[in-house]
């Protein structure tokens, strides 16, 4: 129990940042997009694709981080400190970009909240890509203690993952945009979504050079025989994704495109945790050292078994209720 | 000057919170009167109800976003700035915050989409049940998030081994000593505030004499539920500070600005606290009063101050004003809601235009109770951050005192934009009242959302 507690843990946070980065990672991207157009009637169109989701894609961010306290608060205890000002900076630009969705319909100008709704969704995904590079240059701890300064984390790798992360969403709101919009949203989002999808293969590529060299165990893990027979798919699988997402866009597919830029995200993951499993604050800790005891884990798992699953089904039945495209000026007379 | 982190840290979590609870407040108890306006306008099928539904959708909906974006932030704060805190008692406490996340949360922001887009996508009955919905989701996250506080309070279920805490049982922590008194308090505190917003809007509508019929069931079912709920509320308060007194009488102590515990203690309407003398430098006090209230003795004793070494005492100033400025509301509340139903009884409340006029600028006074009552709870609680278990000065995570700072300078600048932005755009909401003709609900539930927060904004432009 003690030893595959930890693990089943591990899977199912793994599971909501998953899924916290595939909901709240394409509509960030709108935020990200929105700059794109000067049409306040294309802005709102935008938006509204996403409106009545936003809060639900939210709602994952928070249980990655409670799950994380509550499964391994050693871990959370060590994470929180040592990155620190990219937490909060994200959190605050949050503040804004959620705040907007209300805010800028209700506003006389809409030049500030359109604003704050685009800079905040750009730097929310900055900084979890920060927090993201934090954790793979690892986190120096000592007697189970954060014991590094303020700005470890800035590092020029911490900057890549930040413009990568960027990119990533990016592209997961153009997708979005093909599939859910009509009009010149829509096709602009498909030639956008070309370009992004460049970006984020160079990104994915760097990231994959960058980390084997600076890391010998990254290098190790996946270098070394025989785990390298069994992880060769993993970079083939991605640019046959790859592959699938430009033809779908190129010819015109509306759903393929989305589908497809999410299973690069999900690859990028997997390399993510093949590179360190089974350490959880990478290079000293690992999910057996920052388990919360058995009987929390195990509490806690009882109702996890029971609440996620209803909260899948509560997400499936509003997306349902929501489906069809969003068209140019609906109910803005 | 050295910066204290300890105090920063203090500094940044209190006013976090504070702007947090603000908002729950509001959407606790108004989820729960949009929900019962949708009830009775499926049974009446009345216009004036499913227009009041329409329009206190709109606020909830402003309210709601500056709820979920405060309260996403709190959650991270527990291992950003009180990452000792979250280690020590994390086994214990951390479950609860999970639940309330799986069974509250998810429940909330999902369903919340249809009242606010689906007016014409779903049939009326999956509207009003959609609202009811997002309305037990608050209730449900004030449950599990009031238990969490209350085993900070009056810690229970659990054992220390190493200096960290194991849970041992779980219902008696969840259940601990000071929870149901807490969740009572609360929640009808919640339902309390709310009902003084609903009641000051209808007032000054009446006043001014426009939409007299939304005005009239806003004041009439205002006053229903808060000449019930403000009673309540003194007599819950009144049992939470007996179970108080049980379990940490050194902040009832406080409370009561009392020293001695070998003499009866003097209810002190007015007082100033000294810490260092020891002794109150001023008082007005009726005698005998806070023994009565608390032991219903008149020469009954309890604990003092000076029971307590000086460093196990909480803060005194901030603990004793803030719980006199709860009474005081309390106080006025009861007044003020008795005062109405009498006014209602004798058939004159709609001409009663004192009356009216007073209640039409009461509807912070809720939220300033909430705060000052959360003031006396948890200053009450110092110095320890979990009573008994972990101090707050050790709590704290090992960050530098700079960057708590400029972390803290931030999130006053930010949130005073969004503070002062939101309520803002509440009041111009109020401002252009509820509108319109009532919404005939298409027949082909498949058409497009209509956006509540669009039609919010082409109204509060005044261009619809
Ligand atoms: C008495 C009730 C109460 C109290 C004491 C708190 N909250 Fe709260 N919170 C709510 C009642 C609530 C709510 C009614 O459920 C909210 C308000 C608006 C909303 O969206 O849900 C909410 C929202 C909310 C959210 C966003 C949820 C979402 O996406 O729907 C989070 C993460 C928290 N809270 C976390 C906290 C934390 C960590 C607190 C204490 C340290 C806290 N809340 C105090
Ligand atoms: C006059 C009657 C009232 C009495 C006797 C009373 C009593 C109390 C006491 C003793 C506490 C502190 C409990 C503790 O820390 O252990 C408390 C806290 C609190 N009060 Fe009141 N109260 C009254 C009115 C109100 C009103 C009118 C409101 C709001 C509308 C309110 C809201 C709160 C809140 C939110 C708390 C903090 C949470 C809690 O501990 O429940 N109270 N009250
Ligand atoms: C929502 C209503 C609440 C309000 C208005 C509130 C208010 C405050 C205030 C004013 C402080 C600073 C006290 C001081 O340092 O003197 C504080 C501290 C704190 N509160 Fe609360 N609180 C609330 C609920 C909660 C809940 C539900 C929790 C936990 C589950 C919590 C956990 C803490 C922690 C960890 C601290 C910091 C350490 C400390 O100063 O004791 N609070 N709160």
């Amino acid at each position: 129990m003690e030893w595959y507690l930890p693990v089943i843990w591990a899977a199912l946070i793994g599971t909501a940042v998953a899924l916290y980065v595939i909901l709240d990672g394409f509509d960030l991207g709108i935020g990200i997009l929105f700059p794109t157009t000067k049409s306040e009637g294309e802005r709102d169109q935008m938006m509204r694709s996403i409106a009545p989701f936003w809060d639900g894609n939210e709602t994952w961010l928070i249980l990655g981080g409670a799950g994380l306290w509550v499964a391994f608060p050693r871990a959370y205890a060590v994470i929180m400190p040592a990155l620190y000002l990219p937490v909060i900076v994200m959190l605050l630009a949050l503040v804004f970009r959620g705040v907007a969705f209300e805010f800028r319909v209700v506003s006389h100008s809409k030049t500030s909240w359109n604003f704050a709704f685009a800079a905040g969704s750009t730097t929310a995904a900055f900084c979890q890509g920060v927090i993201l590079a934090g954790l793979v240059q690892g986190i120096h701890v000592e007697n189970g203690a954060y014991v590094g300064g303020s700005f470890d984390w800035a590092t020029p790798f911490a900057l890549m993952c930040g413009l990568g992360v960027i990119s990533g969403y990016a592209l997961l709101g153009a997708t979005w945009l093909v599939m859910k919009t009509e009009g010149p949203v829509a096709v602009r989002a498909r030639e956008q979504a070309k370009t992004l999808l460049l970006f984020v293969l160079a990104f994915m590529a760097a990231v994959s050079l960058w980390t084997p060299y600076a890391f010998p165990a990254i290098a190790t893990r996946w270098f070394s025989l025989p785990n390298f027979l069994f992880l060769w798919p993993v970079p083939l699988l991605t640019a046959l994704l790859a592959f699938a997402d430009w033809r779908a866009l190129d010819k015109g597919g509306e759903f393929v495109p989305f589908i497809t830029s999410i299973g690069l995200f999900m690859l990028g993951f997997v390399g993510l945790v093949i590179s360190w499993f089974p350490y959880l604050v990478p290079p000293s800790l690992t999910i057996w050292q920052t388990a919360a005891v058995p009987a929390s884990q195990i509490f806690m798992l009882m109702g996890t078994l029971v609440f996620l699953p209803l909260a899948l089904c509560y997400t499936a039945l509003v997306y349902w209720l929501f489906r069809g495209k969003v068209k140019p000026g609906e109910s803005y007379h | 000057m050295e910066l204290d982190p300890v105090l920063l840290a203090r500094l940044q979590f209190a006013f976090t919170i504070t702007f947090h609870i603000i908002f729950p407040t509001f959407t606790i108890g108004l989820s729960a009167y949009i929900a019962t306006l949708g009830a009775i306008w499926l049974r009446t099928g009345a216009e004036r109800h499913q227009r009041l539904m329409h329009f206190w959708t709109k606020i909830f909906a402003v309210s709601f976003a500056m709820g979920v974006v405060s309260g996403i932030v709190l959650s991270y704060q527990f291992g950003t700035n009180w990452s000792r805190f979250s280690l020590v008692v994390g086994n214990v406490i951390g479950p609860l915050i999970g639940y309330e996340v799986l069974t509250a949360f998810f429940l909330e922001a999902s369903f919340l989409g249809i009242p606010l887009f689906g007016f014409n996508r779903v049939p009326p009955w999956l509207y009003v049940t959609a609202a009811a919905v997002v309305a037990v989701g608050t209730a449900t996250s004030a449950f599990w998030i009031l238990s969490a506080n209350s085993w900070m309070q009056t810690p229970a279920g659990h054992e220390m081994r190493d200096g960290i805490a194991y849970p041992v049982d779980w219902i008696a922590i969840v259940f601990n000593p000071s929870f149901i008194y807490r969740l009572a308090h609360m929640v009808n505190a919640a339902y309390l505030t709310t009902g003084f917003v609903v009641l000051a809007v209808g007032a000054r509508y009446a006043l001014a004499g426009r939409h007299p019929e939304e005005a009239r069931t806003m004041l009439r079912m205002a006053i229903g539920l808060v000449v019930v709920l403000a009673p309540l509320q003194v007599f819950i308060g009144d049992q939470h500070g007996l179970n108080t007194l049980k379990h940490q009488p050194t902040k009832i102590a406080a409370m009561e600005a009392h020293w001695d515990g070998s003499k009866p203690g003097d209810f002190h309407i007015l007082a100033w606290p000294d810490a260092k003398a020891e002794k109150n430098l001023f008082e007005i006090s009726i005698p005998h009063g806070s023994s009565l209230i608390l032991t219903h003795d008149w020469n009954g004793l309890f604990p003092g101050l000076k029971s307590v070494p000086p460093d196990e005492r909480p803060p005194l100033v901030s603990v004793f004003f803030a719980f006199r400025i709860m009474l005081a509301i309390g106080t006025f509340m009861v007044a003020a809601a008795f005062c109405g139903a009498f006014l209602w009884w004798r058939g004159t409340l709609f001409e009663t235009r004192w009356y009216l006029r007073v209640m039409a600028q009461t509807w912070w006074m809720g939220f300033v109770a909430v705060v000052a009552g959360w003031v006396v709870t948890e200053s009450g609680r110092q110095p320890w951050i979990a009573t008994g278990i972990l101090r707050t000065a050790d709590a704290i995570s090992p960050v530098s005192a700079a960057s708590v700072l400029t972390t803290l300078i931030l999130f006053v600048v930010v949130y005073g934009i969004v503070f002062t932005m939101g309520i803002y755009y509440m009041n111009r909401l109020i401002e252009k009242g509820p509108q319109g003709r009532a919404i005939e609900q298409s027949k082909d539930f498949a058409v497009s959302p209509i956006s509540a927060a669009s039609d919010a904004g082409r109204e509060a432009l005044g261009n619809s």
